[in-house]
């Protein structure tokens, strides 16, 4: 039976974070009230004249960059026709056969893999978003909320080169990561601000010639861009054994049900009669624009990955996670900074501070502002570990008071007198304590028990709510049984 | 090649224009025309003629990036032959 490969192709459009739509004066901020952010432009009404937000085409030009495009000195706007209520004009002004990107490449990396691979691109252009339809269950009728309308998009183009779910999977990731780093766009794949759709072909292993491809929508998360490929690759496969062909068309990920189904196609579609926008001149975009904008750009996820395993010396594994976000990296480097143990800071970051940013839903921000514990309150705990004022383990309910305050981690170890009893003379007592009355335990220990040093060890922590010095408590207590 | 009337209905229905079958003939022909006055053009040798898509000299214009409107959603919602009055109400679109 012959063997099948995937070929996997992803458009995602990202909404750009600029205060106005591409066009107009109108803001593009979301969540107002329907139709708030609308004006004659942004509705379609005739005699308008669209003016380009110049911040759209600088975003523009710091996404290709920052993902290898080659940034074109002359692009230009088209108009795309065709009819839908979300669309009052009748098109959409979109860039079409000469975009501001082409080219370019999103390195990925597979879990377990020691090698990127890079997912070549095709291009990136400009255009505007569309509004909104709400189905309306009760009447015959739809409402259509325009707030959407004109807000800019990017429309990033990677050519039919991904094998899997899980490459589709990693190349989204790491893609929305340069975006966030950038300060583009926010990435919400729930609010729809970032949105993917997927072309997804299958061929017989080898084959160098595509199959045909169904286009997925209705991808609104990465699981389910993960799960619609799987399903889709697992639905053609099937399809070609059993000597059927498959129709190229539009399908929608049902989230509920898990499948993909067929969307009624429309009639006439994909006969947009393109043309070159009258309204709008040509873009053009001066060298000095891109170098300046080159010159801007941040360290981006995979330059700073590399620095953090060879400045601080992390494993591959740690500096991938710390800079999957900009803020994390940045809230681990702040911490470093105030007490340099990278590898003790990192452990604390993707432990204890991501599990309670994860709890929080507090990733679904862009930029997190309120870190349930501050760098410097880390720093300062994690100080207090080193010096051997506390043990690990009083730090995990230390760094629980720290929650959603402004406390020393000192103060909170003073309040509640869980500084490590390092006193020997104390610590010795106490050991005494512990073994008076259990010879029996101590000569099962001699007689090559080792295990009960272990719980002589456990009464201690117990009889000092766990303050005594691991370390110290150890070296007396084997001092101690030894001898005698 | 000459226009025909299914070309004529299959541009009128991306252009949602309703025509007669008088009206399908009188513009085949009259496409046709246009079409073949163009064709001229194709005689000239343009091999190293840029093409010209617009013919003013003028550098691209910007606005900077500031919110300049202000909300009258109302307003713009007494043009629109159905509302809710807070939405355009347009009729069932079904995916």
């Amino acid at each position: 039976m012959t063997d099948f490969e995937a070929v996997i192709g992803l458009e995602v459009h990202a909404e750009l974070l600029t205060a106005s739509k591409i066009f107009c004066g109108c803001s593009a901020k979301f969540g107002a009230a329907p139709n708030e952010n609308t004006c004659p432009l942004c509705i379609g009404m005739p005699g308008v004249l669209p003016v380009l937000n110049r911040q759209v085409v600088e975003f523009g030009i710091k996404t290709g960059l920052a993902i290898h495009c080659e940034i074109q000195q002359r692009s230009r706007w088209s108009r795309k026709n065709y009819f839908y209520p979300d669309l009052p004009k009748g098109y959409q002004i979109t860039q079409y056969d000469l975009p501001i990107c082409l080219g370019g490449h999103v390195d990925i990396r597979l879990e377990g893999e020691d090698q990127d691979r890079s997912i070549p691109l095709t291009r990136i252009h400009m255009e505007e978003d569309t509004g909104k339809n709400i189905h309306d269950a009760h009447t015959d009728a739809s409402l259509v909320d325009y707030n959407r309308c004109g807000v800019p998009l990017l429309e990033i183009v990677s050519e039919p080169d991904l094998r899997s779910s899980a490459e589709a999977g990693a190349y989204l990731r790491k893609l929305r990561a340069i975006l966030q780093y950038l300060q583009v766009c926010d990435g919400n794949m729930e609010e729809g601000s970032f949105r993917c759709d997927a072309n997804i072909s299958i061929r017989p292993q080898g084959a160098t010639e595509l199959g045909t491809k169904a286009e997925i929508k209705n991808l609104n998360s990465f699981r389910s861009v993960e799960r619609a490929i799987d399903y889709e690759i697992e639905r053609q496969t099937k399809a070609i054994r059993a000597g059927e062909s498959i129709v190229q068309e539009t399908r929608l990920w049902d989230t509920d049900r898990e499948v993909t189904r067929s969307m009624r196609s429309k009639e006439s579609a994909h006969d947009y009669r393109y043309f070159s926008e009258p309204d709008l001149l040509p873009l053009d975009v001066s060298a000095d624009w891109i170098e300046r904008v080159k010159g801007e750009l941040p360290e981006l996820p995979d330059e700073r990955s590399a620095r953090f395993v060879s400045e601080y010396e992390l494993p591959a594994y740690d500096a991938e996670v710390l800079t999957a976000r900009k803020d994390v990296a940045d809230y681990f480097e702040a911490a470093v900074g105030i007490h340099r143990n990278p590898k003790a800071v990192s452990n604390w970051v993707m432990g204890e501070v991501l599990r309670i940013v994860n709890d929080r839903k507090l990733d679904q921000e862009l930029v997190i502002e309120a870190w349930p514990v501050s760098a410097q309150q880390l720093a300062g705990l994690i100080a207090l570990i080193d010096d051997g004022t506390i043990s690990g383990k009083i730090a995990k309910s230390v760094f629980e008071d720290l929650l959603d305050n402004d406390k020393s981690p000192a103060s909170v170890v003073e309040e509640k007198g869980l500084s490590q009893v390092s006193d020997s003379a104390e610590l010795e007592s106490i050991v005494d304590g512990v073994l008076a009355g259990q010879d029996d335990k101590i000569a099962e220990y001699r007689a090559g028990k080792e295990k009960m040093l272990g719980f002589f060890v456990g009464q201690i922590m117990k009889k000092t709510q766990g303050k005594a010095n691991p370390k110290l408590v150890n070296e007396i207590l084997r001092k101690r049984l030894q001898s005698n | 090649m000459p226009i025909t009337r299914d070309d004529v209905r299959h541009v009128a229905l991306l252009a949602r224009l309703e025509i007669t079958e008088n009206e399908e003939q009188e513009l085949a022909a009259q496409l046709d025309q246009i079409i073949a006055y163009v064709e001229v053009l194709e005689k000239l040798d343009t091999e190293d003629v840029e093409p010209t898509s617009y013919i003013t000299p003028m550098e691209t214009p910007f606005r900077e990036d500031v919110v300049s409107t202000t909300p009258d959603t109302e307003r713009w919602l007494a043009n629109a032959p159905a509302t809710d009055g807070r939405h355009f109400r347009v009729p069932k679109i079904i995916e």
